[in-house]
């Protein structure tokens, strides 16, 4: 098993409070054709990990730590050092299809960007890659020729994929994928992200709050609470034996189909005793 | 036999939708293609639909807040359908609504005190003096603070504007509250709390509520009856543990199949 990603001690804190931490001492391992999921409730610093490691923290938060991709320390790179990773070696999906797209370009030509600027791509070769792509996310070929606003959620997101796969990724980073789509066409996005990582050997990180996806998903699980990871470990430990109170009372918040479960909200007083004692 | 506080017959309701280049052709949809759903007094009522299906609509239809081509509405046997104006507001009282979005619902330049008071204010109902008592007891009654009535919305969490958001329907005293999405904004920490927190003021109040969501795993905990809507027609209804178990329409069970994480189970 490949190593692709190393996260080692990662910390953010805003520029003007350097002793707040955002992100408290993160470190995990990505591995080739694994997918790791990474949950927790807003403000966990869930998306905050996944930006830092493509370098796109905002200027307001500065990050420490190191991010080892395929033996190379991206840390300390240069925005234009950067750019030929990002999209090229690590992909991206964003939670919202529609803000993350272009209106006024097609989506075959928005496909098509990062392979002309990573791989060269041009003419008939690029359109021949572009319809490929669409066809392995399920997307009818004619659809390149569409604006954004033509096709539905779940056909956005698709195409989104698309882009990021474009240039077969070593690592791909969904954050919150499938939030906004409806349940059938989540289930739908779901298994072409699975398929296409077995296919592609791809690392996985998967960010998303629900438990269930996780459940679908997941081969590792990583929970982050309040910036610091709690607990992490293979889907089976963490979602039937969790360790952490704060998984289990996490655990205990979420519904299950048949309803037999006691709802338990978080008692956050309880937990902060409890890791202070 | 339970009563039955609310029921809607045969609603028909058409948008028209621009369509074509620039929007100059017309189209019709069918949001509400013959629907008709009963309320039984106490009990939770839970529409459910992926996005398009009508099921937002139904209850603003039931509401009065949109107007409906056909059929009608029975609020304790009464048509309301034809009711306007004092006659409307008085059947109003007794059907509240609690939002979705709990940072688009509240007016930011109004206090918390002015935002759960005012549907008192409109009603009629009490003195000033009377109207903030009440307004602190639902609030507290909520699990917010006395102190938080002089507070804005923007200095409140999600879950605590969802709080105050539950406080305006249920502050009236009403009979039926419909919830239109409201924990699908909220962390499922969260969600949990006002779920139960729902559930409780049921039993204290005997409100029957609607409750329009997309989330199965939450109407398996919230309701008594479902009903399974898809592109404004009513694909499936009944007993919640009876279509849980045992759904009938292929729809249903594609919909309970695409459940997140019940395959892993």
């Amino acid at each position: 098993m490949s190593e692709i990603l190393s996260v080692e001690n990662l910390n953010v804190t805003p520029k003007n409070a350097p002793s707040r931490l955002l992100v408290k001492n993160v470190s995990f391992k990505l591995s080739a054709g694994k997918t790791t999921c990474i949950v927790g409730e807003s403000g966990s610093g869930k998306s905050l990990t996944a930006l830092t490691i493509m370098g796109l923290l905002s200027q307001q938060l500065q990050a420490s730590g190191s991010v080892v991709f395929k033996g190379d320390n991206i840390t300390r790179l240069d925005n234009r050092a950067l750019q030929k990773i990002r999209g090229a070696k690590i992909g991206m999906i964003f939670q919202e299809p529609m803000t993350s797209l272009n209106p006024v370009l097609t989506v075959g030509y928005q496909i098509g960007e990062s392979l002309t600027a990573h791989l060269g791509l041009k003419g008939s070769g690029l359109k021949l890659r572009v319809e490929s792509l669409l066809q392995q996310v399920g997307i009818p070929i004619e659809r390149a020729n569409s604006y954004p606003d033509e096709l539905s959620g779940g056909q956005r997101q698709r195409v989104m994929i698309a882009m990021s796969i474009a240039c077969e990724p070593a690592l791909l980073i969904a954050d919150e994928p499938t939030t906004a789509l409806d349940v059938t066409v989540q289930a739908q996005i779901l298994n072409l992200l699975d398929e296409l990582k077995t296919r592609m050997n791809m690392a996985m990180l998967f960010i998303t709050h629900d438990f269930g996806v996780v459940a679908d998903i997941a081969d590792d699980v990583i929970v982050m609470f309040r910036g610091e990871i709690v607990e992490a470990g293979t889907k089976k430990q963490v979602l039937t034996k969790p360790q952490h109170p704060y998984t289990r009372a996490l655990l205990a918040c979420v519904p299950d189909v048949e309803g037999k479960k006691q709802l338990k909200p978080i008692d956050y007083a309880w937990l902060e005793n409890k890791a202070t004692a | 036999m339970t009563e039955i506080i609310l029921q809607a017959n045969h609603l028909v309701k058409t948008y028209t939708q621009r369509s074509g280049r620039f929007g100059f052709g017309s189209m019709k949809v069918k949001a509400l293609d013959d629907v008709s759903v009963t309320l039984k007094a106490g009990s939770t009522l839970a529409i459910v639909g992926e996005s398009g299906s009508g099921k937002s609509t139904l209850a603003r239809c039931l509401l009065q807040l949109h107007p409906f081509e056909s059929g009608e509405v029975l609020f304790q046997g009464q048509d309301i359908t034809k009711l306007h104006g004092q006659a409307l507001r008085a059947v109003r009282k007794h059907i509240q609504m609690v939002f979705q979005d709990p940072f688009a619902s509240l007016n930011p330049r109004m206090t918390v005190a002015e935002i759960v008071g005012e549907g008192l204010l409109i009603h009629g109902l009490g003195s000033a003096a009377e109207r903030l008592q009440k307004v602190h007891q639902i609030l507290k009654r909520v699990g917010l603070s006395v102190e938080d009535a002089q507070k804005y919305p923007h200095q409140f969490s999600g879950g605590q504007r969802q709080r105050i958001g539950i406080a305006r329907a249920l502050v009236l005293e009403p009979k039926i509250v419909v919830c239109d999405e409201p924990v699908s904004a909220l962390d499922v920490s969260v969600q949990a709390q006002i779920l139960l927190l729902l559930k409780e003021l049921q039993q204290e109040m005997g409100l029957s509520y609607i409750f329009i969501t997309h989330d199965l795993r939450v109407v398996r905990h919230i309701a008594d009856e479902v009903v399974v809507m898809n592109q404004g027609k009513i694909v499936e209804q009944g007993k919640v543990s009876d279509i849980y178990s045992a759904p009938q329409q292929p729809y249903t069970q594609q919909l309970l199949n695409a459940i997140p994480g019940r395959k892993a189970a």
